[in-house]
C-alpha cells in the first residue's frame, strides 16, 4: 500500500483558491474571442503558396504600405507618449476648475466612432476648414497627405497613454518629490531620476496600446488619407481592397504579416518593461 | 419589478416580429447611388403588387459600394435580389457563391439592365478650367476627382471610358495606357466609393472636375443647385450596364422567387421605366426614352462588350493585382 497522501493532488501553494478554474476560463475566453479569428486567418493564408505568398505580401505598393502605417504610427505613439504624460500629470496632480470635464474629455476618442473623428478632422484641417485654411498658405498640407494620417493616429491614441498612466501617477506621491529635494536634487534631477524611473512601466504599456491601435484603424485615416497606393495607403486599406476584389487570401496574407510584426512589436515592448521594471527600482 | 418592465417591451417585439413575417418581404441588395431611385420604385412596386395579388410586401434596401455589398452576399447576405453598378460583381456571386445560374445575364431582357447610365464631368459653375472633353483632364494643373477603381463600380466605369476615348482617339493600347497614367496622375484623393468622391468634389471643394455617373451628377446638381456646378458631356462616354437578378438560391428557401422575379420584370414596365427617368437614370423602354430625351443629351457610347471584350476580360487585365491601373502608381 502506498502513503494515500502521495496519491492525492499536492495541496497547492497558492493562497487564493479557484486558479484552475479561472486559469481555465482564461484560455476558453482568450481562445475562443481572440484566437479563433487569428488562427483562421493563419489557415486561410496557409492555403497558399509561398511564391504566391511572397508576392502578395511583399509587392511595391504593398511595401509602402508597410512604411506608412507603422511609421505613422510610431510617430503618433510616441506624441501622445510625450504629451499623454503631460495631460496625465496636470489631471492627478493639480485640481482646477473644469477638471473633471477635461478628464471626461480624454475619452472621447474612445467613444466617438472612428468614422466621424475622421470626417471631422478632415472638415477642420482641409484648405477651407477652420484650421487648414492658416496652414494651406504657409505650404502646410494636412488634409489629404501622410501628416494627415498621422494626425488621425494621434487623435485615436491619446486615451490609451493618459488612461495607463493615471493610476499610477495617483500612486505616486508627492512626498517622495519633497524627499528628493530635500536630499538636494534640482527639479530636472527629480524629474528623470525619481519620477520618470517609476513611471516607464506603464509609460511603454500606453504607448504600446496606442502603437498597436494605430496600426490597426482604418475607420478615421480613410477620410483623411488621400489614399494614393504608394503614398498614402495604409496597410488596412490595401487589405480591403484585395477583399474587394475577392482576394482573400491576399488579404489574410498581408494581415499575417502584420499580426507577426504588430505581436513581435508588443512582445519586445513587454520585455523592455520587464527590464526597466527591474533596474529602474529606486 | 426591473423584469416585469423588460418583459412587456420583449413581448410586444416578440409579436411584432411575427406579424412581420407573414407578410413577404423582399430584400434588394444594391449599389451606393441608387438609394432615391429605390425608394421611388418601391413604393410604386408595393402598390402594383397589392393590387394584382392583393399580397402585403415588405421590400429593404441596403445599399453600399457594389463590390462589397456582391461579398455580402456571397457570404450569406440574405438577398432576393441584387441590383449591383456592374456584371462582374454578379458574376462574382456566381464563382464564388454559386447563389446564381453562370446565364443570369440572359434571363432578363437588354443583358438585365433595366436602365443605363454614363459617365461624364462634373464642374464647378461658369467651368473655370474650361473643360470640355477627355482631353482637358490630362492638362498640367487641372485637379480631377473619381474613386479608386479597385474598390469603386463606378470608378472603373470612369477608367473604362477615359481609356476608350484615348483609344478611338490615337489608335493603340499604348496611347490609352499613356492617357490613362496621365489621367490619375491628376488625381488628388481616390475615394472608395462614388458618393465619397462626390462629397470630396462638392462639399470639401476639392478638384476642378469629377469623373462621375451621369445620374450621380445630376443628383449632385438637384441637390446642391445649378448655381454651383455644371455637368459637360464628353464627346464619347461608356455605357454603363448595372445590371440585376434574383438571387436562386435565397429567393427558393424564401419562398420569394415569383414576387422577386415579379419585382425586376417591374422595373421594366411603363412605370418603372418613369421612375427611373425620374431618378436619372437612362431608361430603356424607347417611348419613355423619348420623353425625357431632353434630360439626357445624346452622346457617342462604346459599350464594355464591344470595346474591352466584356467585363471579365477588362477586370483581369486592368484591375486585377498586377494590372494596368497597378502599373500607373507603380511607376509613378
Amino acid at each position: 500500500m502506498t502513503n494515500p497522501a502521495a496519491t492525492l493532488p499536492q495541496p497547492s501553494r497558492r493562497v487564493l483558491p479557484g486558479f484552475g478554474l479561472s486559469l481555465g476560463f482564461t484560455l476558453t475566453y482568450l481562445g475562443l474571442i481572440v484566437l479563433l479569428p487569428l488562427s483562421a486567418a493563419f489557415l486561410k493564408t496557409a492555403g497558399m503558396s509561398w511564391h504566391d505568398f511572397v508576392a502578395a505580401v511583399a509587392s511595391p505598393r504593398v511595401m509602402a504600405s508597410y512604411r506608412l502605417s507603422f511609421l505613422a504610427s510610431l510617430a503618433a505613439g510616441l506624441v501622445n507618449s510625450f504629451f499623454g504624460l503631460i495631460v496625465a500629470w496636470v489631471l492627478v496632480r493639480y485640481s482646477f476648475p473644469g477638471r473633471r470635464i477635461v478628464d471626461a474629455l480624454v475619452d472621447l476618442p474612445f467613444a466617438l466612432p472612428t468614422a466621424v473623428a475622421g470626417i471631422a478632422l478632415t472638415t477642420i484641417y482641409n484648405k477651407n476648414g477652420w484650421v487648414g485654411q492658416y496652414l494651406e498658405p504657409h505650404g502646410i498640407k494636412v488634409a489629404y497627405t501622410s501628416i494627415g494620417v498621422f494626425v488621425a493616429l494621434t487623435f485615436i491614441g491619446v486615451p490609451f497613454v493618459v488612461r495607463t498612466l493615471q493610476p499610477v501617477l495617483l500612486e505616486l506621491e508627492p512626498e517622495i518629490e519633497e524627499a528628493a529635494a530635500s536630499l538636494g536634487a534640482n527639479r530636472w534631477k527629480t524629474l528623470t531620476r525619481v519620477i520618470l524611473p517609476e513611471l516607464y512601466p506603464a509609460l511603454l504599456t500606453g504607448f504600446a496600446l496606442a502603437f498597436a491601435r494605430a496600426l490597426g484603424e482604418y475607420g478615421s485615416v480613410v477620410f483623411i488619407s488621400s489614399n494614393m497606393p504608394m503614398h498614402t495607403e495604409i496597410t488596412p486599406l490595401v487589405i480591403i481592397t484585395k477583399l474587394e476584389q475577392y482576394d482573400y487570401q491576399g488579404a489574410t496574407a498581408i494581415a499575417t504579416v502584420m499580426l507577426m510584426a504588430s505581436f513581435s512589436m508588443l512582445l519586445l515592448i513587454n520585455l523592455l518593461q520587464k527590464w526597466s521594471r527591474r533596474y529602474h527600482r529606486i | 419589478m426591473k423584469l416585469r418592465h423588460l418583459l412587456f417591451p420583449i413581448i410586444a417585439l416578440t409579436l411584432a416580429t411575427g406579424a412581420a413575417a407573414k407578410s413577404t418581404e423582399l430584400l434588394n441588395v444594391s449599389y451606393d447611388p441608387t438609394r432615391e431611385l429605390y425608394v421611388d420604385f418601391n413604393k410604386a412596386f408595393i402598390a402594383h403588387w397589392k393590387a394584382t395579388t392583393g399580397e402585403d410586401l415588405t421590400i429593404k434596401q441596403s445599399h453600399g459600394g457594389s463590390g462589397k455589398q456582391a461579398r455580402g452576399v456571397i457570404d450569406g447576405l440574405q438577398a432576393d435580389v441584387v441590383t449591383l453598378a456592374l456584371a462582374a460583381d454578379i458574376d462574382a456571386i456566381y464563382e464564388h457563391g454559386k447563389q446564381l445560374p453562370q446565364d443570369w445575364q440572359k434571363r432578363l431582357p437588354d443583358n438585365s439592365t433595366p436602365y443605363t447610365s454614363t459617365i461624364v464631368f462634373l464642374v464647378r459653375k461658369g467651368n473655370p478650367k474650361g473643360i470640355k472633353d477627355w482631353d482637358d483632364l490630362v492638362k498640367p494643373g487641372v485637379s480631377v476627382i473619381t474613386p479608386n477603381p479597385k474598390t469603386s463600380g463606378g470608378a472603373r466605369w470612369n477608367y473604362l471610358a477615359a481609356w476608350a476615348y484615348a483609344k478611338h482617339k490615337q489608335g493603340t493600347d499604348q496611347a490609352a495606357q499613356a492617357f490613362v497614367t496621365a489621367l490619375y496622375k491628376n488625381v488628388p484623393v481616390l475615394d472608395s466609393g462614388a458618393r465619397g468622391s462626390t462629397t470630396t468634389f462638392v462639399q470639401r471643394e476639392i478638384g476642378d472636375v469629377a469623373i462621375s455617373w451621369e445620374n450621380e451628377a445630376m443628383l449632385a446638381l438637384k441637390e446642391f443647385g445649378r448655381e454651383k456646378f455644371e455637368i459637360i458631356m464628353p464627346s464619347l462616354s461608356i455605357l454603363a450596364e448595372p445590371p440585376v437578378a434574383v438571387i436562386d438560391r435565397v429567393a427558393k428557401k424564401k419562398g420569394t422567387t415569383a414576387v422577386a422575379t415579379a419585382y425586376l420584370e417591374y422595373l421594366y414596365s411603363d412605370e418603372g421605366q418613369e421612375i427611373a427617368a425620374r431618378n436619372f437614370y437612362r431608361p430603356r423602354k424607347p417611348e419613355i426614352a423619348a420623353k425625357y430625351a431632353s434630360t439626357f443629351p445624346k452622346l457617342e457610347l462604346v459599350t464594355i462588350d464591344g470595346e474591352f471584350g466584356g467585363w471579365a476580360k477588362a477586370q483581369k487585365t486592368h484591375f486585377a493585382d498586377g494590372g494596368i491601373f497597378d502599373e500607373i502608381y507603380q511607376n509613378k
